[in-house]
């Protein structure tokens, strides 16, 4: 990993352009500036075109020989397909409203990183290729030529945009550079051009069922060591069964919070939750992940990761799916999921068991997310709850790009956040709900090689935090996204120490008054509760 | 060096050159009459053949951008607008969009202030800008009604004209009284002007096709007042010839001939506008309209949205799983399907 400077020096950001025309200016491709591309393996074992062994530092890219050919095509048919691509080239008017409301603008200065630019560097090559006034005007119409250099910018700036829509929010047209990025993702993968923190899971999701390749044994294995720390914690024992047909629900939530801390604590929250009110529900290994970094290469991979949610819901018998706190995943699951692979008719419209309330929202899709589930429990209070053992916690709250503006989820959680705890403080207006800035981390750019633009990225985040860390001593920063729960701890770290991160559910778990439960002295952390250090010693 | 923006001046010179020394070498005929028919069938059949294009496209994929809470428990408030779940709010929602310019409302500064805090100031100058500009230009337009009809139908019918001119010429200031839409739209258009050479993003952004545009607005403007206000033309001639294009009844050739040069290179400026308009980033006028993160309805969990070209793919199955994994799986516990 490259060194990353102080925030001090991190912060000094000059968004001034350079004198040279956007046109003229290369990509950085030295260490730290470019994730890195995914192994061949990867992609064969998805059976996408031109795997080969390679790296954007090289100077020669390995194209195949048509790649201009295949990128052409490539372009044609998606105008074709999505009229979103279409109205999104030619509506464009340059008026720069979307420029700094990109976070990776913000922490990076670099014009390339302004919404309307990373459009143009499509639209340059859309212009040269499909219409006549950039054939016969050239670049004084705002065309180009498509040549090795311009793939190559593609590279670097497509995968500097995190799909979070925040632009698409401001533009007067509505154009959204998720779906333009996604186009230009889908052309680079047509080359072959991907990289291996989006593949690998790709790949590992289509064998093992989950991103980060967990074996069906090893599955069970972390969800009953999960059990074993709440009997700990509690002193109840839970059963949670796996690729149990008959079960009423199937519940499946993001691998990640199977995997790493914090998440690891929400998951053991969903546990107990459901432990608590009873509910007939199995976990799936096959269909052990929630998210879908298929989204990330092509709609089609999208589907084939996503279709195996509904098959395995069929194979098992359920009635509805539940689903748990991931943020692209409910982008996947509210806009593509029936779209792509309904009418799931062999499902039911989901009805809580407990509080009878039919989702009336998901009756065709026929999946739910927690944050609505738990917010309904709550509502018609068949939860016990004791917000108390949070207070040692002053918590705010990251709305996910997905889930905010691709969704609209943004009072569920909240209700569910001022049962659980006492002290609940939102971050500024203009950070927040449908205005709410990306962990600079997301679709696919959490990896380790490009901390120094994640932590660029995540800037305007950690910055709003870091407001209501000084104004009301906010120490935790909740959120309902497994991509969240892995890059804002370190993004905390570096803006805002002192700030840890947590899922919802965690709080939820902490807050849960569960049947037979012992007197709680830690919580799902094992770290002593508020009032409770040093019991032993009295 | 603003080579866009110097080509693009470049491109007005010329062209205002042609409009207004060309027509009065015997040319009146051509550019009076004729290239203004060749200017709206223009128009006309490309903007439609720019949208039926755009809409031989499906929309495979329900993406809505939710600006608010979506439709969820019966005791969660909805924003209806922004994040609508039925036909009436999507159009409540494009009204919006389509006539108050909703989303640049929302337009914010980002800046770095005390080194370490950023802060988001409300940044409301390009929506008045653009506001402006596109009601007084749609003001000018209206006005404009009262050169293609007859004065009677004016009094009896087309009132609203008459009635926009009185409110146009509210302040009246002097004689003739002066209407500020004009003003207002030549302000404005100088105004997103200065944005482009003035503000180093938009500056960095800016194509000749975004200072053309302009440029050529601003033309059409300033021609205009100029007429009015300074040179005075001869409205009734130049009533006749609008009137005379209208109606397919072209005026007399002494009539054209009578008229300034300034309203040559007004009508040709507009044509020019028309013109280009088709084939330019002027159709976002309709591609608003048809933008689907703005104009569909987020109730992709409740009504199934078909995608025409849903293409079939290939599942890694729950069957080659367990084929995979069977014996981990058995000594492991978890039910499979085939013990073996």
């Amino acid at each position: 990993m490259v060194d990353v400077v102080k925030p001090e020096e991190m912060i000094k950001i000059d968004p001034t352009p350079p004198s040279t025309n956007w046109m003229d200016v290369p990509p950085d491709f030295s260490p730290g500036k470019f994730p890195y591309p995914s192994q061949a393996k990867s992609l064969e074992a998805v059976g996408f075109p031109n795997a080969r062994e390679w790296s954007p530092a090289d100077e020669d890219w390995k194209l195949p020989e048509n790649w201009q050919q295949i990128i052409h095509e490539g372009f044609k048919e998606r105008l074709d397909k999505y009229r979103s691509l279409k109205v999104f080239m030619d509506s464009c008017v340059r008026c720069g409203a979307c420029a700094d409301k990109c976070h990776f603008f913000i922490g990076t200065g670099d014009p390339k990183n302004m919404p309307v630019l990373r459009a143009e560097l499509l639209r340059s090559i859309y212009r040269n290729d499909f219409t006549t006034i950039g054939k016969m005007l050239g670049k004084f119409a705002g065309a180009r030529k498509l040549t090795p250099a311009v793939i190559k910018e593609w590279f670097s700036y497509f995968y500097q945009c995190t799909e979070c829509r925040r632009c698409s929010v401001f533009c007067p047209y509505g154009i959204d550079t998720a779906e333009i990025t996604m186009m230009a993702r889908e052309l680079l993968h047509l080359l072959g051009l991907s990289i291996h923190w989006i593949m690998d899971p790709v790949s590992n999701c289509n064998r093992t069922g989950n991103h980060l390749g967990i074996q069906p044994q090893n599955f069970k294995e972390i969800i009953e060591f999960f059990c074993e720390d709440i009997e700990e914690i509690t002193g109840v024992t839970l059963n949670p069964s796996f690729n149990r047909k008959g079960a009423e629900v199937l519940f499946i939530t993001p691998s990640g919070d199977a995997f790493a801390d914090p998440g690891t604590y929400s998951f053991m929250g969903y546990l107990m939750l459901f432990e608590h009110i009873g509910l007939d529900y199995t976990l799936s290994t096959y269909a052990s992940e929630g998210g879908n970094f298929g989204l990330f290469t092509s709609s089609e991979m999208m589907k084939r990761l996503n279709a195996k949610m509904y098959r395995e819901a069929e194979r098992l018998g359920v009635k509805w799916i539940l689903g748990g706190e991931c943020g692209h995943m409910w982008r996947v699951i509210n806009q593509y999921m029936g779209t792509m692979n309904g009418p799931a008719n062999f499902l039911e419209a989901p009805v809580s068991p407990i509080t009878g309330t039919k989702f009336e929202n998901a009756r065709d899709t026929k999946m739910v997310h927690i944050a609505e589930f738990t917010a309904d429990l709550i509502k018609n209070n068949k939860l016990n709850l004791d917000p108390s053992r949070n207070d040692h916690l002053k918590v705010t709250y990251h709305d996910s790009c997905n889930p905010a503006r691709g969704m609209g989820m943004l009072d569920e959680p909240r209700f569910v956040l001022e049962n659980v705890c006492n002290n609940f403080h939102d971050m500024p207006e203009s950070t927040i709900r449908e205005n709410t800035f990306c962990c600079g981390s997301g679709s696919g750019l959490n990896t380790e090689e490009i901390m120094d633009l994640r932590l660029r990225g995540g800037l305007p985040r950690a910055n709003a935090v870091k407001y209501v860390h000084e104004k009301h001593g906010v120490n935790m920063l909740s959120c309902v996204c497994a991509i969240d729960r892995a890059v804002l701890p370190p993004l905390m770290d570096y803006w805002v120490p002192g700030v840890d991160v947590c899922g919802l559910h965690e709080l939820v778990g902490n807050a849960l008054v569960m049947e037979g439960e012992i007197e709680r002295e830690m919580d799902l952390r094992m770290e002593d509760l508020p009032g409770k250090e040093g019991d032993s010693d009295e | 060096m603003n080579l866009n923006l110097l080509f693009s001046l470049a491109a007005i010179l010329v062209l205002g050159c042609v409009g207004y020394f060309v027509p009065n070498a015997g040319l009146q005929m051509f550019f009076g009459v004729i290239l203004p028919y060749i200017a709206v069938l223009t128009f006309l059949c490309g903007v439609i053949w720019r949208v039926m294009k755009w809409a031989k496209s499906p929309v495979p994929f329900r993406i809505p951008t939710t600006c608010g809470q979506q439709q969820s428990l019966p005791w969660i408030k909805q924003n209806k607008i922004d994040n609508p779940s039925t036909t009436t709010g999507v159009i409540i929602r494009m009204f919006f969009e389509i006539f108050l310019f909703r989303s640049l409302f929302r337009n914010t500064k980002a800046e770095i202030k005390d080194g370490d805090k950023i802060s988001y100031e409300w940044e409301i100058f390009l929506w008045v800008g653009a506001l402006a500009f596109h009601y007084s230009f749609l003001t000018v337009l209206v006005r404009h009604l009262r050169f293609f009809f007859e004065d009677t139908l004016l009094k009896e019918k087309l009132f609203f004209v008459g009635i926009i001119e009185t409110l146009d010429g509210f302040f009246q200031i002097g004689l003739p009284i002066v209407l500020i839409s004009g003003f207002v739209l030549l302000a404005a258009v100088l105004f997103l002007l200065s944005r482009r050479v003035l503000n180093p993003q938009v500056k960095y952004i800016s194509l000749a096709a975004d200072y053309f545009p302009l440029l050529l607005i601003a033309g059409i403007a300033a021609t205009g007042l100029w007429m009015r206000y300074i040179e005075r033309v001869d409205v009734t001639a130049i009533k006749q010839i609008t009137l005379g294009i209208v109606s397919f009844n072209w005026t007399s050739i002494d009539v054209m001939k009578s008229v300034s040069g300034t309203f040559y290179l007004h009508l040709f400026f507009i044509c020019t506008l028309l013109i280009y308009f088709p084939f330019s980033k002027l159709m976002h006028a309709a591609g608003v309209f048809l933008s689907p993160t703005r104009n569909l309805a987020n109730n992709s969990r409740m009504v199934r949205h078909i995608n025409p070209w849903n293409p079939e793919v290939k599942v890694h199955s729950y069957e080659s799983y367990e084929n995979d994994f069977r014996e981990k799986m058995i000594e492991a516990g978890l039910p499979v399907d085939k013990e073996s």
